[in-house]
């Protein structure tokens, strides 16, 4: 980790159903980069929102996101060309049922930076060969087990060579005998510095790799620290009630 | 009674042989039929273009249109999308036989190209539900597809065409083919405008011979032949495709 700040989140407001819902209020944050943030909190409180305001796959209602410095927000922004450096991992991993998983991976690269297919495939290779799935370059993803998926998944984001990873309750819709495998190309890409933005229920996951922890609640950002910090001697009573659910 | 068994039975191979064989009529519903079957598909062709176009201006426009820049772009896809709905309305409230001769009487006057009539008349009508047929099309995919797109960096247009738009196609094939057995029954209106379909050439041997019953079971005869052979066709699609699906 290091002092600069990757993405800035100013004044963040989200609401849904013409300002029924406040799916968020208020919200300032910063990543920093090769930081690993993880955001906990109840079901409802705005996790997966925030999250995917940050490459705005929503649009927020107020406020500014600054990544690398540029307001994303503002509307002359090709916004595009962000998302390009800005992974991003679904809960329900989204593969493209058409394609094998080489041309999962070697489609963004082909099509959105120019690489030639040659070296969008040794690259997808490579990624494959280190999370153990180079055997099924070209199975599609049919074929592949809920945890092989994801894996997949994380990969193929990867191969856009982004500055941050993003990643929406990666392992909520596994088996559990399959949280484990997936987990550990995260905390492999953590190590490594990859810059991540992790919603997740694994507490597990949060106090050991985490760098800071955000607790949500009702759209807002209730308390944030070390996983020290919040686990260990969480301050507001909201962190208490729900960590004493959760633990 | 045997007599009159036999009689009508040389009743019938007469009226045939009036029907089919002299003068070769039976030409008549060849190049007919083989008329139907161009302008069957080469409207369906100018319906598929129509239609992807169209669905693509109007999906667009339902989930693309309120994140788009304010600009050029926006304000053309909002003229297209209003020209696609007019073009729905039209289309879908007015009978085709109505039409087609429009098109033949106020457009194309100074040609009489039949299967290029037809197939333009019926291209554009059946653009509509195709079009209809690609837009729930693409409406059915999951909206993951979109966001795994466009959280890679690809734009709208993109996605719908190197994600989207491959699966779509694949799901709307069978009702696309359906279409087509539509399509194939609906030409049998050409004939108002002259145009030689199957359906006309067994009119013209009706008008020449003053026999009424077989050149038109002769004509729903192969119509129901054609319709009972592409449905198979549609129904093995199917299977195909669906053994082929996860
Ligand atoms: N597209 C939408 N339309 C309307 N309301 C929405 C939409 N997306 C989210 N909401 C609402 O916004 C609030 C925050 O939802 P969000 O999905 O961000 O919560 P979450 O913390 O990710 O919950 P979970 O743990 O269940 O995934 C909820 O009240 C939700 O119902
Ligand atoms: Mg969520």
């Amino acid at each position: 980790m290091n002092d600069k700040i990757l993405i800035h989140v100013e004044g963040l407001q989200k609401e849904f159903a013409g300002g029924e819902v406040k799916a968020l209020q208020n919200i300032d944050a910063d990543i920093h980069s090769g930081e690993v943030v993880v955001v906990i909190g109840p079901s409802g409180s705005g996790k997966s929102t925030f999250l995917r305001c940050l490459n705005l796959l929503e649009v927020p209602t107020a406020g500014s996101i600054y990544f690398n410095d540029v307001d994303i927000t503002d509307k002359s922004v090709d916004i595009n060309l962000h998302r390009r450096k800005m992974g991003m991992v679904f809960q329900h991993f989204n593969l493209f049922p058409h394609m094998t998983i080489l041309g999962n991976m070697t489609l963004a690269p082909i099509k959105l930076l120019g690489k030639s297919k040659t070296e969008a495939e040794a690259k997808a290779m490579e990624l494959l060969k280190r999370v153990g799935l180079a055997d099924r370059a070209n199975a599609y993803p049919s074929q592949l087990s809920g945890g092989q998926k994801q894996r997949i998944a994380i990969v193929r984001a990867l191969c856009m060579e982004p500055e941050v990873m993003l990643f929406d309750e990666p392992t909520s819709a596994l088996d559990p005998e399959m949280v484990g495998e997936v987990l550990e190309v995260m905390k492999e890409l953590a190590h490594e510095g990859m810059t991540m933005v992790v919603v997740t229920h694994e507490m597990g996951f949060a106090r050991e790799v985490g760098d800071r922890v955000i607790f949500m609640a009702d759209g807002m950002i209730v308390e944030e620290g070390t996983p020290e910090e919040i686990f260990s001697t969480p301050k507001q009573q909201r962190t208490k009630e729900f960590l004493a659910k959760v633990l | 009674m045997v007599e009159a068994l036999e009689s009508l039975w040389a009743d019938l191979a007469a009226d045939f042989y009036t029907c089919f064989i002299e003068k070769n009529r039976w030409k008549y519903l060849t190049s007919g039929l083989s008329n139907t079957l161009l302008i069957t598909f080469f409207a369906l062709l100018i319906g598929v273009v129509i239609g992807i176009v169209i669905a693509i201006v109007r999906s667009t426009y339902v989930k693309n249109y309120k994140e788009m820049k304010p600009g050029l772009g926006k304000k053309c896809l909002a003229v297209a999308n209003w020209f696609c709905g007019v073009y729905l309305t039209v289309i879908r409230g007015t009978p085709v036989v109505v039409q087609l001769m429009i098109i033949y009487y106020c457009i194309f006057v100074s040609s009489n190209n039949g299967i290029l009539i037809g197939a333009v008349s019926f291209g554009i009508n059946s653009g509509a539900y195709v079009a209809e047929i690609f837009r729930s099309g693409i409406m059915s995919i999951d909206n993951g597809q979109f966001e795994a797109g466009r959280s890679l960096g690809f734009n709208y247009v993109q996605t719908l065409r190197y994600i989207v738009l491959p699966q779509a196609f694949k799901n709307v094939l069978p009702t696309l083919a359906n279409e087509f057995i539509v399509l194939l029954k609906e030409t049998s209106v050409a004939g108002y405008v002259a145009v030689r379909d199957l359906t006309k050439g067994g009119d013209i041997i009706r008008g020449a011979t003053y026999q009424t019953f077989m050149p038109l079971l002769a004509v729903a005869a192969i119509y129901l032949a054609l319709v009972m052979f592409f449905t198979r066709l549609v129904n093995i699609l199917e299977r195909r495709l669906r053994a082929g699906e996860r």
